[in-house]
């Protein structure tokens, strides 16, 4: 098994080599190399490792926790790497001059702003995503993971994914589609990682010693396969070479354009939407102590939500070369998309009854309730945002932006925190947090952050709507583009302040982390000898 | 399902399983959920037949409304263009110079300028008009090629200094760096600082003096006020184009400058660049 290994890592190591010779372009380069050396290294470490005893599978009694350590960190660390960006580059669109002259091209805005949100998406909700459905799919199906050693190919290889994403962003290989910016070889290897990510998901399912599947895990399921399915076709391209970044794709015209948003805004529902929903039906009962609400509200609002969600892409279209007909279709299904997406939130909140007292005690509690409120806040205001009369003011603005950051980091953002708060203390043996306190200071920081982030961008928003579309009596245009922006600024400097506020939680976060990881040990969790429930 | 059992803080019967200790309880679907769900698809049936929805074979239901994005923005187009005809085409015949600024066709001609300025202008004159190191300030009274109403509409239709209008302003100031030795230039440089600055060598601009009757004279004029003519600007004014210290003017009369603006004739309709023009004299610096 060893010698197939160093084969095909040696190959590896061997193509790459000559890629980065053949190279055509920088990105392609560095990455090449990058690639070469990861190969290399490992190629080394399982060379060393032949003819070694065999160290003794772990028991399958216990949970398979370690790769989720490792997810638990990397989350936190992309986390802050994300959110570090994304307060600088807010700071770059009020003072110009931080696109600094000397670090051109790389620190520009434009290639700061792909590194920005596909570090927090991708990299920071991505690695969540990854640990806490590992986590959560082996509790609810009461065995250890499929698969053996396969969730740490997962787990490393969704972080080479990121590393390649974000180098290739810097040196300027990008498809230039929102949230789909890699290149093809970088496409073609998260495939590979995301297909393996399913098989160890569903083997594990499929091992489950639960007579039942466990509502997350279908929320985590129909993420890991809509995600699949939207990366491969909204990725078709040809590579203009196969030792060059660059591709061209496959579909042309609006017909890009409806592909890409038809990816992009489920992104957003099975990314950010549904996988996290998972989280949210394991971890909010488990911290509640507390049934959850309603099992026919979660079947219901389950399948209407995955399948409502499909259709609503055109939203992003109006007004555009698109037809008349399928931005119709796209805003009538995100309003019918309204209730399913709100009924998660009932589902979440209603599973406090009897638990309500937690809130005043429990700063992780609180956590978790404020992301519904904010996941029930943004999924009212997106089918608001679809109508097209709405968005015929709202479209392009920063609206969208204050928009896709209340679901964000008061969503998605809060959720994670809470969550990693609850798995840390778990994974390391420890009894809880280091420091309650400090979770409660993170809670308020996040929270006013999120508050800064999205009163000032709804005021800016909906001033720049206003503004650009102002006709005076005769028909003509008041403003000028320039005018905008020069009445932005203020606004602009409270966003970034409430990126730094939001920042400066999760900081709070990681020390908390580190304080409780410090000096425990690794725990190992038990499979209970439950006998399959009914 | 023998394992349901009664939530004691709810009263609420459970399904019956449990993951990880996780319980659901069997409450129906929340009614005021259920009803709002139906009201919104019920709408969604009614919108999506009265407005264009659902592909066909070929094409698309139009809906009972005949609603369509484009017609709704052509039709409003229509209406502003049927209220301001008559306008129209009186900016097209009225002797511009004869206009009051109280005139209805005045007060158009500004708006449709100022609409038009910001669009096309203002990337390099600013949404203002102020200008920018390069970009002549259109606000005030210092004109390179003349500030009536003609010369104005003559600038914007021909533009300055380009290859695609024959018609175009034009001239070109030599590069001095490779005529004259360089004491000359530090001295005609000074004399250019000492016509508007009184922190001047008095000594070094003297000498400066002759080498600009020399040199400059012909085109700027025996006293530096400039010429419409060949669009020398008025060196005496303390009003710079391309920056009035001596390290920007050494700078300007070593290499010269060579500032280009589009031919608008070519690109704007005749009676957009009549509005362009009576917006920029309107600023006011118009003569």
């Amino acid at each position: 098994m060893n010698y197939v290994k160093l084969i095909l890592l040696g190959l590896v190591a061997l193509v790459a080599a000559i890629g980065a010779n053949w190279a055509r372009d920088l990105a392609y380069q560095v990455h090449a190399l990058l690639v070469m050396v990861v190969a290399f290294g490992m190629f080394i470490w399982v060379l060393r490792g032949t003819d070694e005893p065999v160290e003794p599978a772990p028991p399958s009694t216990t949970y398979f926790d370690g790769v989720i350590r490792a997810g638990v960190i990397a989350t936190a660390f992309w986390g802050i790497a994300g959110f570090l960006v994304g307060s600088f580059i807010a700071f770059q669109l009020a003072f110009p001059e931080l696109n600094f002259d000397w670090g051109q091209p790389f620190t520009n805005f434009g290639r700061l702003r792909p590194l920005h949100t596909s570090a927090v998406i991708f990299a920071f909700g991505g690695n969540a995503l990854i640990a806490t459905s590992f986590y959560v799919v082996q509790r609810t199906s009461a065995v250890r993971l499929w698969g053996g050693k396969t969730a740490w190919f997962v787990f490393w290889g969704y972080q080479l994914f990121i590393v390649l994403a974000a180098t290739g962003y810097l040196l300027g290989a990008t498809q230039s589609k929102e949230y789909a910016e890699p290149e093809w070889y970088v496409d073609i290897w998260l495939t590979i990682v995301w297909v393996t990510y399913l098989a160890v998901y569903l083997g594990t399912i499929i091992n489950r010693r639960e007579k039942h599947i466990y509502v997350a895990n279908w929320f985590f399921l129909s993420f890991i396969i809509t995600v699949a399915m939207l990366h491969l076709v909204n990725n078709l391209s040809i590579p203009v070479s196969i030792w060059g970044s660059k591709s061209v794709q496959i579909f042309s015209g609006v017909q890009d354009a409806m592909t890409q948003w038809w990816y992009g805004h489920n992104a957003v529902g099975f990314f950010l939407t549904a996988g996290f929903l998972g989280m949210m039906y394991y971890f909010v009962p488990k911290q509640a102590q507390r049934p959850v609400y309603s099992y026919k509200l979660s079947i219901v609002h389950f399948w209407a939500l995955i399948f409502l969600y499909i259709w609503a892409g055109p939203h992003h279209l109006h007004y555009t070369a698109l037809p008349d007909w399928a931005s119709t279709l796209g805003m009538v299904f995100s309003i019918i998309l309204w209730m399913p997406s709100w009924g998660g939130m009932i589902n979440g909140l209603m599973t406090l009854q009897g638990a309500w007292d937690k809130l005043r005690t429990d700063p992780i509690m609180r956590m978790f309730v404020l992301s519904l409120g904010f996941y029930g806040m943004s999924t009212f205001e997106g089918p608001m945002m679809s109508i097209r009369a709405v968005n015929s003011l709202s479209h392009y603005t920063d609206w969208t932006i204050g928009h896709v950051h209340s679901g964000a980091l008061g969503w998605n953002g809060m959720i994670t925190f809470a969550c990693l708060y609850y798995m840390t203390p778990r994974l390391w043996g420890r009894e809880k947090m280091h420091s309650m306190a400090a979770i409660s200071w993170h809670f308020w920081l996040a929270t006013l952050g999120i508050v800064l982030y999205a009163a000032s961008m709804w005021v800016t928003g909906i001033m720049e709507g206003l503004m650009w579309r102002e006709v005076d009596d005769q028909g003509f245009l008041v403003n000028a583009f320039a005018d905008t922006v020069s009445a932005k600024l203020p606004m602009y400097i409270v966003r970034g302040t409430g990126g730094i506020l939001f920042l400066s939680g999760a900081l709070v976060m990681c020390w908390n982390m580190w304080m409780t990881i410090r000096g425990g040990a690794p725990a190992t969790a038990v499979v209970p000898n439950s006998t399959p429930a009914e | 399902m023998t394992d349901r059992k009664i939530d004691e803080t709810t009263g609420t019967e459970t399904t019956g399983h449990s993951w990880d200790g996780i319980e659901e309880l069997n409450n129906p679907l929340p009614r005021w959920w259920l009803w709002t769900l139906y009201v919104t698809i019920v709408w969604g049936i009614g919108y999506t037949i009265a407005y264009p929805a659902w592909p066909m074979i070929s094409g698309a239901t139009s809906g009972l409304l005949g609603y369509s994005t484009r017609a709704e923005v052509a039709e409003d187009i229509a209406a502003h263009e049927a209220l301001n005809e008559g306008l129209v085409a009186d900016l097209n015949s009225a002797d511009l110079s004869a206009l009051a600024p109280s005139d209805d066709l005045h007060r158009y001609a500004v708006s449709r300028g100022a609409s038009i300025f910001r669009a096309q202008c203002s990337q390099c004159h600013g949404s203002g008009a102020a200008g920018a190191v390069g970009y002549p300030n259109l606000l005030d009274d210092d004109w390179l090629w003349g500030g009536d109403l003609a010369s104005i509409e003559y600038t914007i239709e021909h533009g300055v200094r380009n290859e695609a209008d024959f018609d175009a302003r034009y001239s070109q100031m030599p590069a001095f760096g490779e005529i004259l030795p360089a004491d000359e230039i530090t001295s005609v440089v000074e004399y250019v600082v000492s016509l508007s600055s009184p922190d001047h060598d008095s000594g070094l601009a003297e000498m400066g003096s002759t080498v600009f009757a020399d040199n400059c004279a012909t085109c700027h004029g025996d006293t530096a006020l400039g010429d419409r003519e060949v669009g020398a600007p008025n060196l005496a004014d303390a009003i710079w184009l391309f920056g009035g210290d001596r390290a920007a003017i050494t700078k300007t009369v070593e290499n010269a400058r060579f500032g280009v603006m589009p031919a608008w004739g070519l690109r704007l309709s005749d009676e957009d660049v009549r509005a362009v023009t009576i917006y920029v004299h309107s600023l006011g610096g118009g003569e």
